[in-house]
């Protein structure tokens, strides 16, 4: 169908010399044109993304200098200290009970919105997803600010109650409860929005015959929501696991991986490491095992579409 | 729409009905409830923001209730509205973002339609590839890409470290690949039937992107703009990273490294710093909220 408007063009092209023409009628086909549109893509993915991401295969492997090649010393020297541990075993934490929260809660706040009649829905999906409008490292500041030791709102407001000071930031079990907390404020709108589209497009004719086979409420989510809602249930959950693992701005600003690197994750400690440390290489090393979590969604991410493509 | 099919099948069980009806009257209580509940814990820190930065830091450090403005005053808004700093680092947010924008929109679309729309060897690949690139996330590249850039530097004599343009070149690295996504998303919905009238008539490629493609799909652009917009307005670690004199700060970053003084924290004006930071994303998502959320979802459903 396409074609039929470039044959013109082809006879147009044979009147100059030979050289020309092929030039020129290389230049009119489709896919040379397509491939020059998609040409500051691909440099910019090549040169500033996956060229990058070798080159920090590449420095994991030097010494501090970056003059000489360590093979693995790097990896050997991080499984040695017990900082390094730490910063594992806390980056897991982190990353699984914030996004298992977010998606508790975004799912049941958008079960409430679902609820309530449609003319209303508006005003509150816009309140509610204020957290994830406002810039990250804007919003924690507030929170740092709520959780301060002396002045702080929080611990005013708990005095009431008979619940003594917490040093919220300052112990460190309670300073993983606060990242954590804040990453679920920032994060739990974007499930929030997800499952709300996503329980709009499950049919009602659905939820009627369930209630007519006598299905309770619980009976209806685990048959029927949840089904319906598998995968974007998995493909929000997956994007959040990376995103939380790569997490930065929150533990920076509220904790910088303080009291005694307790709640260090892998982009704070690699920050620490190599640009407060200079030790580039060290750095690079421990940002590389943000890869395996990559690796996996990567995985998931191609069998589905690949699933896709065999069912159309 | 099920309490109606159940009105119709027995019209004669009263007593039923007004229960369920009753059952759904609470089940609406309990959720206005809890939704005023968790709006709450969601508007919770920029409300005290707000608080704070209308009082004074004798009042701050008084021991009142936080809760509460006892004397408002505008002098925070004042001293930050009046500093140079504060406006310069305003000045290289905005400069910063707007570039990015326009970068972004003029890589991503043609891509798109590219990709969307024309054929060619591997175009498959690259949109998977595309979608894929999104998911690396910032803080595995800022390394290498300090090297590489300090190396750039030494190399052609072009200093990047510690120059605002430097985030005109990462930052699209966070907004091109989801956008030419989401844009790849809305072109593939465009009926085919009307980019076959238009070469019918005798219109080329580009006449076809400029007066079919980009008009049809413009919810999908400005989606596209808005989220370009934020994620560059936002970004913290690459300007942490690369950039360091007072100058050349963006509004994030100067907001915490020169506010913060040591162990002393001026909460009246950094609050009133970070509120002047978040306004202008609020403002956007104030007026275009369901464009927001169009590529919010579109991102992720068209995935």
């Amino acid at each position: 169908m396409v074609d039929v408007a470039f044959p013109p063009n082809r006879v147009a092209g044979a009147g100059g010399t030979r050289k020309r023409s092929s030039l020129r009628t290389a230049l009119k086909r489709k896919s040379t044109t397509a491939f020059l549109m998609t040409l500051p893509l691909i440099l910019l993915i090549v040169i500033l993304v996956i060229y990058p991401a070798f080159f920090s295969l590449h420095l994991a492997t030097l010494n501090k200098s970056m003059q000489r090649f360590v093979g693995l010393g790097n990896f050997e020297f991080l499984f040695k200290r017990d900082t390094f541990w730490l910063v594992v075993k806390q980056s897991c934490i982190f990353a699984l009970t914030a996004v298992f929260f977010k998606a508790l809660i975004g799912f049941i706040v958008a079960h409430f919105v679902h609820n309530i009649p449609a003319k209303g829905q508006r005003k509150w999906r816009g309140m509610l997803l204020v957290p994830w409008v406002i810039p990250p490292a804007m919003s924690t500041l507030a929170w740092l600010w709520l959780f301060d030791p002396s002045y702080s709102a929080f611990n005013y407001t708990l005095s009431f109650f008979g619940v003594g000071p917490i040093p919220w930031t300052g112990d460190a079990a309670w300073a993983r409860f606060s990242v954590i907390l804040v990453n679920i404020w920032v994060g739990a709108p974007f499930f929030m929005i997800m499952y709300l589209a996503a329980l709009k497009s499950v049919p009602d004719q659905l939820y009627e015959a369930a209630a007519i086979d006598g299905a309770n409420w619980w009976q209806r989510i685990w048959y029927v929501t949840l089904p319906m809602m598998r995968n974007i249930i998995a493909i929000t959950t997956l994007f959040s696991l990376i995103v939380t693992f790569a997490n930065f701005d929150i533990v920076r600003i509220l904790t910088a991986g303080g009291p005694l690197d307790h709640t260090h994750i892998f982009a704070t400690w690699a920050f620490r490491v190599g640009i407060e440390g200079s030790d580039v290489p060290l750095g690079a090393s421990v940002s590389l095992f943000m890869l395996p979590i990559l690796a996996i969604a990567a995985i998931f991410i191609l069998r589905d579409i690949n699933k896709r493509g065999n069912e159309a | 729409m099920s309490t109606a099919t159940i009105d119709k099948a027995a019209p004669t069980r009263k007593v039923k009905y007004g229960s369920m009806s009753r059952d759904r009257t609470w089940a609406l209580r309990w959720s206005y409830f809890f939704l005023a509940l968790f709006a709450m814990f969601s508007l919770l820190p920029p409300l005290y923001m707000l608080i704070t930065s209308l009082k004074s830091s004798a009042e701050i450090s008084a021991a009142t209730n936080p809760w509460w403005v006892f004397h408002p005053t505008l002098s925070n808004y004042i001293e930050i509205l009046t500093s140079n700093q504060f406006l310069r680092f305003f000045w290289n947010s905005a400069m910063v973002s707007i570039f990015v924008v326009t970068i972004t929109m003029l890589i991503s679309v043609p891509a798109a339609f590219a990709l969307a729309r024309m054929r060619f060897w591997g175009s498959a690949t690259l949109a998977t590839g595309v979608f894929l690139t999104y998911l690396i996330p910032e803080t595995l590249l800022f390394l290498p890409l300090f090297k590489m850039f300090a190396a750039f530097g030494e190399f052609t004599g072009i200093p990047l470290i510690n120059r605002w343009y430097v985030l005109l070149i990462v930052y699209p690295t966070l907004t091109v690949p989801f956008c030419t996504w989401i844009m790849i998303g809305y072109f593939a919905s465009i009926p085919k039937e009307l980019d076959e009238a238009a070469v019918i008539d005798g219109a080329s490629w580009f006449q076809t992107l400029t007066r079919i493609f980009i008009p049809v799909a413009f919810p999908g652009i400005i989606a596209a703009t808005i989220f370009a917009f934020t994620v560059s307005w936002a970004q913290f670690l690459y300007p942490l990273v690369f950039t360091t004199s007072i100058d050349q700060l963006v509004l994030p970053v100067g907001i915490i490294t020169t506010l913060i003084k040591g162990d002393v924290f001026n909460w009246g004006q950094i609050m009133t710093g970070a509120l002047l930071g978040a306004a202008p994303p609020l403002i956007i998502y104030a007026f275009l909220m369901d464009y927001y959320i169009a590529g919010l979802t579109a991102g992720a459903t068209k995935g």
